[in-house]
């Protein structure tokens, strides 16, 4: 298989002698849909800004497609397309226009522009905002439209960071369609983003990067399996006085209908489903308590932090 | 053409046709008020001052002024075309539009720069309809008066381009046009033959690189000039060549819009 995206040793120390990369390696196949998580100034933006050629490089070798980001700077960006944390288009001009203007930078004539500028604006749901000024468009239709201008030149790696902060549950459901349709259309993505479900949801394999290194890079399954113990919340039918009995099980009653239950993973759920019916208690349903990559995630950071201070 | 040659073409087309579509939409902003600026010139030192002035040069004053009044605005349009683009798009973020893509930085810097100077035309354009209404003009060299106007938006265009780079504000970009090109086109002969000033302020004047551009335009109108033309053109092909060296030198490194 094909590797879209290859990086080694690369680090970025800025002007003011900060480090935000401390050689960093990373590998993502032809096709995957990744993602890269970090919390904030863990070095995320840097290593998106050193792939779209906004920031430079201190050392290290970056390949896009096999193309070298030192030898062959124009093979990468056509391979590239990039959606910004921050809105970086002219708020003055028409959403119609900015997608065409982009389309010529990339060399493609005005009139394939206009038919590839109508195809995106209509799947990203923004065609009938074709004439709006974009400082007259909402936050999730900047957002959008901003996905539309990175895939005008129809890129082999799409990289998005944060496409879906700020931008309301309704909207951030339809992007994942979106951007699932396009990773099974070939397109390889690379995603970072804050909310770790989107992560858990959408992505196959996971790099955690903090501090400016990497702390994990793995697939999202591996990843999930080093999860030892997960909480649930059980509803249950009936109105409870006292928490049931539950051998093998910490348990505590949250309130007259709820248990919380931590299930070691080799224990498994069934034995806990038969004590809970031996008891005569039905379970209406049950829910995780917290988002399991969201523990992961900062557990390994937090070692991460310890281990850097040790 | 080869499939990369194209390519470019296509981008530095979208470039120019954004820069012209920009200026022609804020038009009051512009091209208005240079005409405005220049029809009051006209009246004021044209009709009213220039009548009580006489003859300046072989030719009645009003006659006289009007090549370094084209040129004053050539000068000053195709520089803040540049300047005011090009700052806007790194303050709004957009020039990463510009940078995800694969565009030379050659074609980045002639896209703005063609940019500039088709404003500086067009603004010379209307100053020259404007004082066709205040004195009759014949054009002494066509050639020399058109390779003139197209160096001096060329040179200004990139000087422009180069503020550009380096301001960090809206404020940068309003210190070069108000301190150094104001003064140094009112001090370049638009006004006045150098022939009127003493002898050192004579040499001091010449230089000033505008008093050349001013007066090689005025010889391919009028046919009179305080200066050399082959000095003068030698100089603004010299500049053209070394501005355009070092704002690619900026493009390509990157300065003020990579980190």
């Amino acid at each position: 298989m094909t590797t879209a995206l290859r990086i080694s040793g690369l680090q970025k120390t800025y002007a003011n002698g900060f480090t935000a990369l401390k050689g960093i390696d990373l590998a993502v196949q032809e096709g995957d849909f990744f993602a890269l998580l970090g919390p904030n100034g863990a070095g995320k933006s840097t290593t998106i800004g050193i792939l779209s050629s906004l920031v430079t490089k201190s050392a290290g070798k970056v390949e896009v497609f096999g193309h070298d980001l030192d030898a062959d700077l124009i093979g990468v960006k056509r391979c590239l397309g990039v959606v910004p944390q921050e809105f970086n288009f002219n708020q003055f001009e028409k959403a119609f226009d900015i997608l065409v203007t982009q389309a010529g930078y990339y060399g493609i004539p005005a009139k394939e522009a206009a038919q590839r500028a109508e195809k995106y604006l209509k799947q990203l749901g923004l065609w009938d905002k074709r004439d709006v000024p974009t400082r007259m468009l909402s936050g999730g239709m900047k957002r959008r439209l901003m996905i539309a201008r990175a895939l005008i030149h129809e890129p082999r790696l799409l990289i998005l960071d944060e496409p879906t902060a700020g931008v309301d549950i309704e909207l951030r459901r339809s992007m994942w369609t979106f951007l699932t349709e396009l990773n099974q259309q070939g397109v390889t993505i690379i995603l970072t983003t804050h909310y770790l479900e989107e992560a858990e949801q959408l992505c196959r394999n996971i790099a955690i990067i903090d501090h400016g290194q990497i702390a994990e890079h793995t697939s999202m399954r591996e990843l999930l399996k080093k999860l030892h113990v997960e909480t649930f919340v059980l509803d249950i039918a009936q109105e409870l006085t006292s928490l049931p009995t539950l051998n093998g099980y910490q348990a505590s009653l949250l309130d007259a209908h709820s248990v919380e239950v931590q299930v070691e993973k080799e224990q498994g759920m069934t034995a806990l489903f038969t004590q809970l019916a031996e008891q005569g208690i039905e379970v209406l349903s049950l829910r995780n308590k917290t988002n399991r990559l969201e523990e992961l995630f900062v557990s390994l950071v937090e070692k991460n932090l310890q281990e850097n201070r040790a | 053409m080869s499939l990369e040659l194209r390519a470019a073409a296509v981008a530095l087309q979208t470039i120019v046709v954004k820069e012209v579509r920009r200026f022609m939409r804020i038009w009051p902003q512009t091209l208005l008020p240079p005409a405005i600026t220049m029809a009051l010139y006209f009246v004021i030192f044209g009709n009213l001052i220039g009548s009580r002035i006489g003859e300046m040069g072989g030719f009645d004053y009003m006659q006289y002024i009007v090549p370094g009044l084209i040129m004053m605005s050539v000068i000053t349009n195709s520089y803040s075309n540049v300047v005011s683009s090009f700052f806007s798009t790194k303050f709004q973020r957009s020039i990463e539009e510009l940078m995800v893509a694969p565009v030379s930085a050659h074609v980045i810097l002639v896209g703005f720069v063609v940019g500039g100077v088709l404003r500086g035309l067009a603004v010379g354009f209307i100053v020259t309809l404007l004082s066709l209404f205040f004195t009759k003009l014949s054009v002494h060299h066509l050639g020399l008066t058109a390779l003139v106007v197209l160096l001096t938006a060329t040179v200004f265009a990139l000087g422009g381009f180069i503020n550009a780079v380096y301001a960090r504000s809206f404020d940068d970009i309003s210190i070069i046009p108000t301190f150094v090109l104001t003064p140094l086109t009112y001090l370049g002969g638009v006004f006045y033959s150098i022939d009127l000033l003493p002898e050192f302020w004579q040499n001091v004047s010449l230089i000033n690189p505008i008093l050349h551009m001013v007066n090689a335009f005025r010889f391919g109108i009028l046919g009179v000039s305080d200066i050399s033309i082959g000095i003068a053109l030698g100089m603004m092909l010299l500049a053209v060549v070394l501005l355009y060296g070092f704002a690619w030198r900026l493009l390509v490194t990157g300065t003020g819009m990579r980190q």
